[in-house]
C-alpha cells in the first residue's frame, strides 16, 4: 500500500469544512452540520480509496508566503494593465509582439504552474508552452520582454511555492 | 450631533461605486482590444485585462458594498476560483493554437488609425 501523507489528509479536510461552511451558512442546525461533517467524512474516505491523495490533488501551501507573492502579482497585473490599457486606446497604436524564450524557471511542479499562471494573468504577456526547461511567451510589446523581470517573477514564485532557495 | 455610522455607510458604498465603475471601465477597455487588436495572438492579451483587473475591480466593489457578511466570503471565493481558472482557460486556447500551428504575426505593427478605416 502506497504511503499517503497525513498533512495533505488535514489540508483537505480544512479545506471542505470551510468550503460547507461559507457555502451554506448554518451554524445552529444540528441536522444540516451533521449532514455536512458525514458528507465531508464521506468524500475524504473516497478520495484515500481511489488513492489521488498527493501532491497534486491537494496543492496546499504556506499562506505567509503566498498572501505577499499575491499582493506583489496584482501590484505587478496593475502597472502591466495601465500600460496595455493606454496602448489600446491610442488612436495611432505601434505594437512589437514577440515570442521569447524563458529559461528561469522554478523548479518544483506547483513553483512552476504558479509561474505560467503568472505570466498569463499579467496583461500583456501569455504563456503558450510549457516545457522541460522553459515557457514559450508571447508579449504585445518590447517593454515588456525584459529578462529581469521574469527571473524576479520566478523567483518569487519559487519561494511563494515554499522552495529552500532559488537557484537564480 | 453627527452620527459616524452614517458617514462610515456612505463612504463604503462611494467605495464600491467607484471600484464597480473602475471594473465596467476597464472591461469597456478589454472589449475595444478585443475589437481593435491585429491577430488573434494579440487579442488574447486585450481580453486579459477583463480576466483580472476588471474582475478584481467588480468583485472588490461587490464585497465592500456587501460588508462583513456570508455574500462577501462568497463572493471571494468566486473571485479566487476565477483568479485560478482564467488563466488555465487562456493558457489553453492559446497553446492550442501554437500547437495546431497558427503563427502569431511579429514584429511591428501598426494598425489603421479609426479615422481611415473604410469599414467606419
Amino acid at each position: 500500500m502506497r504511503y499517503i501523507g497525513v498533512r495533505y489528509i488535514i489540508a483537505l479536510i480544512i479545506v471542505l469544512v470551510t468550503l460547507w461552511l461559507v457555502l451554506s451558512g448554518y451554524f445552529n442546525k444540528p441536522l444540516l452540520l451533521w449532514l455536512g461533517s458525514a458528507s465531508v467524512i464521506f468524500t475524504i474516505i473516497l478520495t484515500i480509496r481511489m488513492r489521488i491523495i498527493d501532491n497534486e490533488s491537494v496543492p496546499y501551501f504556506n499562506l505567509f508566503r503566498m498572501v505577499p507573492y499575491l499582493v506583489w502579482l496584482v501590484v505587478e497585473i496593475w502597472k502591466s494593465t495601465i500600460i496595455i490599457s493606454a496602448t489600446i486606446l491610442r488612436p495611432d497604436m505601434v505594437l512589437t509582439p514577440r515570442l521569447i524564450r524563458v529559461k528561469t524557471l522554478p523548479s518544483s511542479g506547483f513553483g512552476r504552474a504558479l509561474f505560467a499562471n503568472s505570466i498569463t494573468l499579467t496583461p500583456g504577456t501569455v504563456s503558450i508552452d510549457l516545457d522541460d526547461d522553459e515557457v514559450i511567451v508571447h508579449t504585445l510589446l518590447k517593454e515588456m520582454t525584459n529578462r529581469g523581470d521574469f527571473a524576479e517573477m520566478a523567483r518569487r514564485c519559487a519561494i511563494a511555492a515554499g522552495e529552500k532557495e532559488p537557484a537564480f | 450631533m453627527i452620527e459616524w455610522g452614517v458617514w462610515l455607510d456612505l463612504a463604503r458604498h462611494g467605495l464600491a461605486g467607484a471600484m464597480m465603475l473602475a471594473g465596467a471601465c476597464f472591461m469597456l477597455i478589454g472589449s475595444i482590444g478585443v475589437l481593435r487588436l491585429p491577430d488573434f495572438y494579440a487579442r488574447i492579451h486585450a481580453a486579459g485585462i477583463t480576466d483580472t483587473l476588471a474582475t478584481i475591480f467588480l468583485l472588490g466593489g461587490m464585497i465592500v458594498e456587501s460588508g462583513l457578511t456570508q455574500t462577501s466570503a462568497k463572493l471571494a471565493l468566486v473571485g479566487m476560483l476565477l483568479f485560478l481558472t482564467s488563466p488555465t482557460a487562456t493558457h489553453a486556447v492559446a497553446n492550442a493554437a501554437h500547437k495546431a500551428g497558427l503563427k502569431p504575426r511579429l514584429g511591428t505593427i501598426a494598425p489603421p488609425h479609426p479615422r481611415d478605416r473604410e469599414d467606419g
